[in-house]
């Protein structure tokens, strides 16, 4: 809540713009880890009664998004300042990126489907300008793209809100809220509810970039500024899918809905397509964009897949630790343009040597998003394989894993050429790379290895509260 | 049926109508004429239904619509892209606009039988016209949005399947809060003013409007791989 002034205080000067972003997204870093283990230790935490409140699932949610927040726009510091852009377009910048993040943060907050739904629409116009931000030809491309799917994605969810809301009162009403309508869903009609369900996964997926509806996302996502494609790819997304998990308490409730069937199907589409999409790129963001479809798949998958809590719980794990490690990803690939000055794979070769950060950096993030042993994803994935086999769905966890291992070939080849490849041109010479940028890199990548070996209790706790969250 | 009964299928099917006309406009004036023609049905329907259900709630919607959408919006855009509305240009299509015609009525009947089992589950205050013709205008809208080529009518295309939405939704979700609704439509403001200024942006630093034309974000475009093979 205290985003608001942070992002009025984002308009002035561009100095104090900066320093407004670091001590507000720091600030509220702090407020989400107290309200976090409040959550953790009193089950929810209730600022107003039917609109305002926060439980397990919307805290791991606030969580994860105040984190990114506060490293990207730690990174953003260095690298505007590297970019060296002229003072009214970082005010522009500092100004929506603030309001990005404050209506994100609003969207696990709100208990309400309908003003959630507002929230959402508001996060699209918000990061559009940032998007845009280089004002580019691609740029504004992507941009365009990225505002027009969105949008249309929204007024088909729009049209599911509705419909949901008109369900809820064929099922005898009740206050519209997420609680409320877990709790009249077994009086509902399962057709309207059904309906309402496919509209909203359609819509939001959309903003999620499930397959049909992904095109816009390798854009948007491969041309933004790097730390907004952090805060995009390792948050927005993740926020959004929040919205559509929201929904399966509800769907399970009422009999004969078949969304379990949906998200698995939705979500196996959206792994295979994104891994033989993941073999053939062109561009090092464009691939962290497609591992994000990817990851987005599984998620959804996984809740899927939850009728035991294993599964869910594993969901979340998966959710927590595909954010960090693909805005570290962000962050390695936005270091590495600075260092190389090009985002195609094929002109950049034996980045080890020219800039050794940038090569070992991007070498790391990719072995993490990839799943390699040690790193965190791999043990959300593991625990999804499990759990999905405990539940006896062979053949789509079978499916699962080869998409994924064709999306770790893919990512690892291309990254194995940049990083150690040979190159025959003579480099750019090194280039210094700001402090502020490497800090935050430091930071995630210190976390991503952190979670591989280590789970705090408290956030343990939390995972388990928003797990049962999910179901009913 | 009563006389408020009827002049709510006549609104609806003047509505759809109107999302016929957007699929079909020549020029980006008509298209914005047509959306606020559209806008002010919208608002009509929600009298009526208001007057028919006696829901206060329902003139609070049709206030809220007028307000923003035939007022405020068509305002907004004027300003800021004044001179993409009012250059008196073709705006063309993918298809011809009888096929276009041909598709769209196809997929309004889709969306008739689409929403025939909606119709069964909801309790008989709620059913009506208004829920397959805002199905019917969300279908258009999309195939509009996949045809057009310019950016202004795809603007009007999106806000368009926003009255859609509406437009079932003043019939299926009749007691949503107006705080809601009020909050919906301040978005629908701040849409149109930053999708204004995106278009702008795109025509200073592109120099048209024809977003059709913005295919260099490919996977495999040829001249990619001719830059690729240069600066190799």
């Amino acid at each position: 809540m205290p985003l608001i002034a942070a992002a009025l205080s984002g308009l002035p000067w561009p100095r104090l713009g900066l320093a407004a972003t670091l001590a507000s997204s720091l600030g509220t870093l702090a407020l989400t880890v107290h309200v976090a283990l409040r959550v953790v230790s009193q089950g929810a935490v209730v600022a107003i009664p039917r609109w305002i409140a926060v439980d397990g699932l919307s805290g791991v949610v606030l969580l994860l998004i105040a984190f990114v927040s506060a490293t990207s726009a730690l990174f953003s510091w260095g690298y505007l300042a590297a970019n060296a852009h002229e003072t009214a377009s970082m005010r522009i910048y500092y100004a929506n990126y603030n309001l990005f993040i404050f209506s994100m943060l609003a969207i696990p907050m709100f208990r309400e489907p309908t003003l959630v739904w507002i929230i959402v629409e508001l996060t699209t116009v918000c990061s559009a300008l940032l998007v845009s931000f280089d004002n580019t030809h691609e740029a504004l491309e992507a941009a365009w793209k990225y505002v027009v799917l969105s949008l249309m994605g929204a007024a088909i969810a729009l049209l599911g809100f509705l419909v949901l809301f008109a369900s809820m009162q064929a099922g005898g009403g009740g206050a519209y809220t997420w609680d409320g309508l877990a709790a009249a869903a077994p009086k509902m009609p399962p057709i309207l509810l059904q309906t309402a369900f496919v509209l909203i996964l359609v819509g939001l997926g959309t903003k999620v970039g499930l397959v049909p509806m992904h095109t816009w996302l390798p854009d948007a996502h491969s041309q933004a500024p790097s730390p907004v494609c952090a805060l995009l790819s390792g948050v927005e997304t993740t926020a959004v899918l929040y919205v559509i998990l929201r929904l399966f308490p509800v769907l399970q409730a009422a009999p004969g809905s078949h969304a379990e069937t949906w998200a698995i199907v939705f979500g196996l589409l959206s792994v295979g397509v994104a891994a033989f999409l993941l073999l053939q790129v062109r561009d090092y963001k464009r691939m962290f964009a497609f591992s994000t479809v990817e990851h987005m798949g599984i998620i959804l998958l996984a809740a899927g897949l939850g009728s035991s809590s294993a599964v869910r719980y594993s969901a979340l794990y998966q959710a927590l630790t595909h954010t960090l490690t693909k805005s570290f990803c962000f962050f390695a690939a936005g270091v590495a343009l600075l260092a190389v000055g090009t985002r195609e794979i094929a002109s950049v070769r034996g980045l080890i040597r020219t800039s050794p950060v940038a090569g070992v950096s991007l070498l790391f993030g990719g072995l993490a998003i990839a799943g390699a042993p040690p790193f965190a994803v791999f043990l959300s994935e593991f625990s999804i394989f499990r759990a999905g086999l405990a539940e006896g769905r062979y053949l789509v966890i079978a499916l699962l894993v080869l998409f994924i291992g064709i999306g770790f070939f893919g990512i690892l080849f291309h990254v194995n050429r940049m990083v150690f490849g040979s190159s025959e041109r003579p480099s750019r010479g090194r280039v210094r790379l700001p402090a502020s940028c490497l800090a935050a890199l430091g930071i995630t990548g210190l976390l991503v290895l952190a979670f591989g070996v280590y789970m705090p209790e408290p956030l343990h706790k939390l995972l388990a509260l928003g797990a049962t969250t999910l179901a009913r | 049926m009563t006389t408020l009964d009827s002049l709510n299928m006549l609104a609806g099917g003047l509505f759809l109508l109107t999302a016929f006309g957007i699929v079909a406009a020549r020029q980006a004036r008509s298209s914005l004429g047509l959306f606020i023609a559209q806008s002010l049905l919208l608002a009509a329907s929600a009298l009526l239904l208001g007057l028919r259900y006696n829901s206060s709630h329902l003139y609070g919607v049709a206030v809220v619509n007028v307000v923003a959408k035939v007022i405020l919006i068509p305002w907004i855009l004027r300003r800021t892209l004044h001179q993409e509305i009012y250059t008196r240009r073709e705006i063309d299509q993918v298809l011809n606009i009888p096929t276009s015609l041909l598709i769209a009525l196809t997929l309004a009947i889709v969306a008739y039988f689409l929403t025939v089992p909606l119709q069964r589950a909801i309790e008989a205050q709620f059913r009506g016209p208004n829920i397959a013709i805002g199905f019917a205008v969300i279908l258009l809208g999309t195939y509009t949005l996949a045809v057009r080529r310019e950016a202004v009518p795809l603007l009007i295309a999106l806000l368009a399947m926003e009255n859609g939405a509406f437009f079932a939704g003043i019939s299926l979700a009749r007691t949503l809060p107006l705080l809601v609704e009020l909050a919906i439509a301040t978005d629908g403001l701040i849409v149109v003013f930053i999708a204004g200024v995106l278009i702008r942006a795109v025509h200073k630093h592109i120099g048209t409007t024809e977003v059709g034309a913005l295919t260099r974000l490919r996977e495999l475009t040829p001249d990619v791989q001719e830059e690729g093979s240069v600066r190799n």
